[in-house]
């Protein structure tokens, strides 16, 4: 019914461009990453051969990312509508910077992910499948970071949540299961809300693709019906992206996987949830989602000091950091909740150091288990003396975390302390900066007792007891190599910010504005 | 033809709510399957209702020349029941293979993963 | 289940069900049928032949792993959208062609090779996790 109402020009699809062969960089995340996972599946028995596929894959997929975010920069917005159907009627896949940079700092998490698999997912493991899934997530990240079309961005979730039960019952121990079962079954409802959004939506609007969505949201006599819908996208993916009051399935479940598939989690599943968020509200209803702005500002603010408040209750690293994952979460969420252009680049740049940082920390955690034999802070101690270079590597990452200068963590929280002032939202300023006060504290108190103190809980004052425990040479390599990557990213990141900062202002840009996007769905002919 | 579907579908979501609302693992699952149910029936209501026309298009036109029903519906749905099968299948194992390592379909007994009572973090050396 | 009557005729059953599944494969472009229903079909097959005389049999007839034939099937799916690049077309677009075996005219499209594809997936999954239900139950 609403379909009918544009004025589609079908001479415009009867005699359209040859697709150049750059513009297949669009599509060829998604197709490297399934024909990886398929070659993968096939030589299921080659454990050997396996992880160099993975890595390999992996690394191609970093570099296609890379020339797609070069070329979006340059050029604006691409659009590839598959099997050469007319634009709001086929599956269009459409790349702005915002999908791009993303996409392009989840392929690098990926990789690390790959590389540090190599020591941390056993044989058996990967007879069951870690790189399969493990590349079949990444399809599915992709896939939701670029697609363009609302019900195929819902595919590209169901694909990811699939690889991730699979990646995350992986070994199947009874922790396994029973973190598997939490997060399966609120992750499948929060999905399934999303699908009932986008069937109202739908019924409303009639068109599903995003672009065509901008257009007709804003031709729409009445916006209440929108309301609702923006309202159920809000809560859909809340739920995804662990903001609270909904976030208790996160540090229920990303302790108990292997270390590895805990990092990769942290740094990719959560943030496809706050893109979409700030794809959908930002770009595609933003009236709605300035009348839900006080709820969202409220979440943030609760999402933060949750998170934070949980981290110091901890005394397993692993459940602190998942913990810490959430409290970042709420810090993005307040670039949704003010919607202007620089607090949006703010949420994007926080994102962006959210999943080098926290993947890097759960890496670390990994170390300081094979190093220290324990994953509890009363059983852990001595590390300094056993392994300097890990504990200056995890002071960077405690920092960067907290928000201190000169790490990556300073320039979002700059960014986003000044957005919510501008905005005239001092409560939010105020949470932001004691979130990272607490948080200050709760890395602190790791490398107070891990690091700093002489041996792990009982060991007198003075004395030492240094943890024994020797690491193989090529398995500190594998280990440290991802880590020093991430570290070193994290260090550019904080020192010299600008480049990042231009495309992540662009980005935001385009999600406030999104004429760039509508004129490369529709040809420029409006 | 509308509001029986609309009375359905409500009847499907509050039904499937209640189940998800219990604490034993195998109703939930019932209630996710009915959810999905639900909502496939949403997408094909919103979608609009039409009688016997089929979305043909005649030799030598290039759209349809009369009101026609609407052929994106069944493509939506079909992708969502294959989903919706698959995740089914999948909860299925993951939550008989839960039951059998953990003893318990009752997810407030489940408490391996954060145990019921767990070490403070240390307060001093 | 395991009676006499069950067990002579599973493994027949399983056959023409096999057969069945390949036709409606190969129906499915233009008539109701097509990749995904195929493959249910065959799978529920090596369900029924596994509830008859055991899983072991059964993994022995199919000799591939059924996550390998889901990941083969995966892979020609993902490749069928390929041909359109030579083209200049956009991803997953139609290309058809048409060859002549004894006489008849047979069309071949990369349409049907995704279809293909998406039985393989739906035969390779379905099948590993029917296996892996009924290895618990009755082992």
């Amino acid at each position: 019914m609403a379909a009918e109402s544009h004025a589609v020009d079908l001479s415009h699809a009867m005699f359209t461009q040859p697709v150049a062969f750059a513009d297949w960089l669009v599509i060829a995340p998604v197709v490297t990453t399934i024909i990886g996972g398929a070659i993968c599946l096939m030589t299921r028995k080659q454990t050997t051969l396996q992880p160099w596929i993975g890595t390999f894959v992996m690394a191609l997929l970093v570099a296609i990312d890379a020339a797609l975010l070069l070329r979006v920069v340059n050029n604006g917005p691409v659009t590839m509508v598959m099997g050469n159907w007319l634009p709001p009627f086929g599956i269009a896949f459409t790349v702005d910077a915002f999908g791009a940079l993303m996409a392009l700092v989840g392929a690098v998490i990926a990789l690390t992910g790959s590389v540090y698999a190599l020591v941390d997912v056993r044989t058996l493991s990967r007879r069951y499948g870690f790189y399969p899934l493990l590349m079949l997530l990444m399809t599915g990240v992709s896939g939701a970071f670029l697609t363009g079309d609302i019900f195929n961005l819902y595919v590209w979730f169901e694909v990811t949540l699939i690889s991730s039960f699979g990646l995350l019952i992986l070994g199947s121990s009874r922790p396994q299961l029973d973190g598997a079962v939490k997060y399966a079954f609120l992750n499948l409802i929060a999905t399934t809300l999303f699908l009932v959004a986008v069937g109202y939506l739908y019924g409303v609007l009639g068109t599903l693709n995003m672009a065509d969505i901008v257009r007709s949201v804003r031709e729409l006599p009445d916006a209440a019906p929108i309301g609702t819908i923006a309202a159920l996208f809000l809560l859909a993916f809340a739920m995804k992206a662990a903001a609270f009051p909904i976030n208790f399935w996160l540090p229920a479940s990303y302790h108990t996987p292997r270390i590895v598939v805990g990092a990769v989690f942290a740094g990719l599943l959560t943030k496809v949830g706050v893109y979409s968020l700030i794809r959908i509200l930002v770009m595609l209803m933003p009236e709605n989602r300035a009348a839900m702005s006080d709820i969202i500002v409220w979440l943030a603010i609760g999402t933060m000091l949750s998170g934070v408040l949980g981290a110091l209750a901890q005394n397993d690293i692993r459940r602190m950091l998942g913990y810490l994952v959430v409290s970042g979460i709420g810090s993005m969420l307040v670039g949704l909740a003010l919607g202007t252009a620089d607090a949006v680049g703010g949420a994007l740049l926080y994102a962006i150091h959210s999943m080098l940082v926290m993947t890097a920390l759960y890496y670390l955690a990994g170390i300081m288990r094979r190093t220290g034999g324990a994953f509890d802070l009363a059983g852990l101690g001595g590390l300094y003396g056993a392994n300097p270079l890990l504990a200056g590597l995890f002071l960077v990452l405690g920092l960067a975390v907290s928000g201190l200068p000169p790490f990556s963590g300073f320039w979002p929280k700059v960014v986003l302390v000044e957005a919510s002032l501008k905005a005239g939202e001092g409560l939010l300023a105020a949470a932001i900066l004691l979130t990272g006060f607490l948080t200050t504290l709760a890395v602190g108190r790791v490398w107070l007792f891990a690091f700093w103190r002489g041996g792990p809980l009982g060991t007198p004052d003075g004395a030492e007891h240094l943890p024994t425990a020797r690491v193989p040479h090529e398995t500190r390599l594998a280990a440290y190599l991802p880590v020093f990557f991430l570290v070193a990213l994290i260090v550019w990141l904080g020192v010299w910010p600008e480049p990042v900062f231009a495309v992540a202002n662009q980005s935001a840009l385009g999600m406030v504005d999104p004429s760039a996007y509508l004129d490369s769905v529709f040809g420029g002919s409006e | 033809m509308e509001p029986v579907l609309c009375v359905l579908i409500t009847v499907l979501f509050s039904a499937s709510f209640y189940l998800m609302l219990s604490t034993h693992i195998i109703r939930v699952l019932l209630g996710v399957a009915l959810l999905s149910n639900g909502v496939n029936l949403l997408i094909f209501t919103a979608g609009r209702l039409l009688r016997e026309v089929p979305p043909i298009i005649a030799e030598g036109q290039m759209v349809p020349t009369m009101a026609t029903a609407n052929p994106l519906p069944q493509a939506l749905i079909l992708t969502a029941i294959v989903i919706s099968f698959s995740f089914f299948a999948f909860l299925l194992v993951l939550g008989f293979r839960a039951y059998q390592a953990l003893g318990t379909d009752d997810v407030n007994e489940m408490r391996v993963a954060e145990p019921e009572r767990e070490p403070e973090p240390p307060m001093g050396y | 289940m395991r009676t006499v009557i069950f067990r002579t005729i599973a493994p027949f059953l399983a056959a023409i069900m096999v057969l069945f599944s390949i036709f409606v494969l190969l129906r499915g472009h233009n008539e109701p049928g097509g990749g995904f229903i195929g493959g249910l079909i065959a799978a529920s097959a090596f369900a029924i032949y596994g509830i008859a005389s055991g899983v072991a049999p059964v993994r022995r007839a199919i000799y591939f792993h059924p996550m390998g034939i889901a990941g083969f099937g995966l892979f020609i799916a993902a490749v069928a959208g390929l041909p359109s690049m030579l083209k200049g077309v956009p991803f997953l677009t139609g290309m058809w062609t048409a060859i002549e075996v004894f006489e008849v005219k047979v069309d071949l499209s990369t349409p049907m090779l995704f279809d293909i594809g998406v039985y393989f997936v739906v035969v390779g999954a379905i099948t590993s996790i029917a296996l892996a239900l009924e290895e618990r139950e009755f082992d």
